[in-house]
């Protein structure tokens, strides 16, 4: 059967260049006030500042998003701020790409592919982390009650894409 | 479903999880004054323990980090979790009672 937009919907995510900055914890923080993102990434959360949105998957990592528009911009000041301190970041946009799921039936869908808990109570907005969907690991995060994005290496998307149109599908019933 | 409890992102289940090993064993400083048999004993022997064991975990498919964690080998219940660095955590007879029910 077919479902309606209002019940799920997955489509590609706005184009954005992506990169994944690892440092120490402290050394994210002067990251996160570069990026004028505040005094530091909350955990497991997801900011944003401008052309920049940054999802702090783990003590050591960030992933950022940016709007290819101000992109360069917003790498200047970090690459200005991090000058001389240790740090790794790397560009992944060619390696992952994006997806934006949405509709009455998302958190059923999602639910039906990962372990943790997607109700709203437990995973609120603003939330992102990276878990295992399926055999494919994804980051998640929360855009809106009833809308994620999940970032997966490109090669996953098929795959994802078309588990989690078969579980909305499966929700109906 | 066996929740583990990241020290970094709460509670999550076991397949988000890989096993590293037995926790605390520490790299000789200097391997070349070992013998073979202390190298050995650092490479290959392991305690094995029924009952408590401290052991390294990494939350492989989330934040990516190790930390370790005490589990009773026969009931698999997880006593507590903690942050790679911090010595091996006394648990009183009590804990290591309830663990092993
Ligand atoms: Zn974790």
């Amino acid at each position: 059967m077919q479902l309606s937009h209002s019940e799920f919907a997955l489509a590609p995510a706005a184009e954005r260049r992506r990169f994944v900055l690892q440092a120490r914890p402290a050394t994210l923080d002067v990251a996160a006030r570069a990026l004028g993102l505040g005094d530091t990434f909350a955990m497991l959360a997801a900011a944003a500042a401008g052309a920049v949105t940054a999802l702090r998957l783990g003590p050591q990592e960030v992933l950022l998003l940016l709007d290819p528009a101000g992109a360069d911009d917003g790498l200047s000041a970090l690459r200005a701020g991090l000058a001389g301190v240790a740090h790794s970041l790397v560009e992944v946009s060619d390696r992952q790409v994006g997806l934006d799921l949405s509709g009455a039936l998302v958190e059923a869908a999602l639910a039906s592919l990962t372990s943790i808990d997607v109700a709203v109570a437990a995973f609120p907005v603003g939330m992102a982390t990276r878990t295992l969907l399926g055999k494919a690991d994804g980051v998640l995060w929360r855009t809106a009650p009833d809308r994620f994005r999940l970032e997966v290496w490109r090669s996953f998307a098929p795959y994802l894409s078309g588990l989690l149109d078969e579980a909305a599908r499966d929700a109906v019933f | 479903m066996l929740l583990i409890r990241c020290p970094y992102c709460g509670e999550r289940s076991e397949i988000e999880f890989a096993n590293g090993g037995e926790a605390h064993i520490a790299r000789p400083a200097d391997p070349m004054s070992r013998t073979d048999e202390e190298w050995a004993q650092y490479l290959y022997m392991r305690d094995n323990p029924k009952g408590l064991i401290a052991e390294r975990w990494r939350h492989a498919h989330g934040c990516n980090r190790f930390f370790n964690a005490l589990r009773d080998t026969r009931t698999d219940r997880f006593v507590m979790t903690y942050e790679m660095g911090r010595p091996r955590p006394e648990i009183d007879a009590a804990t290591a009672a309830e663990a092993a029910r």
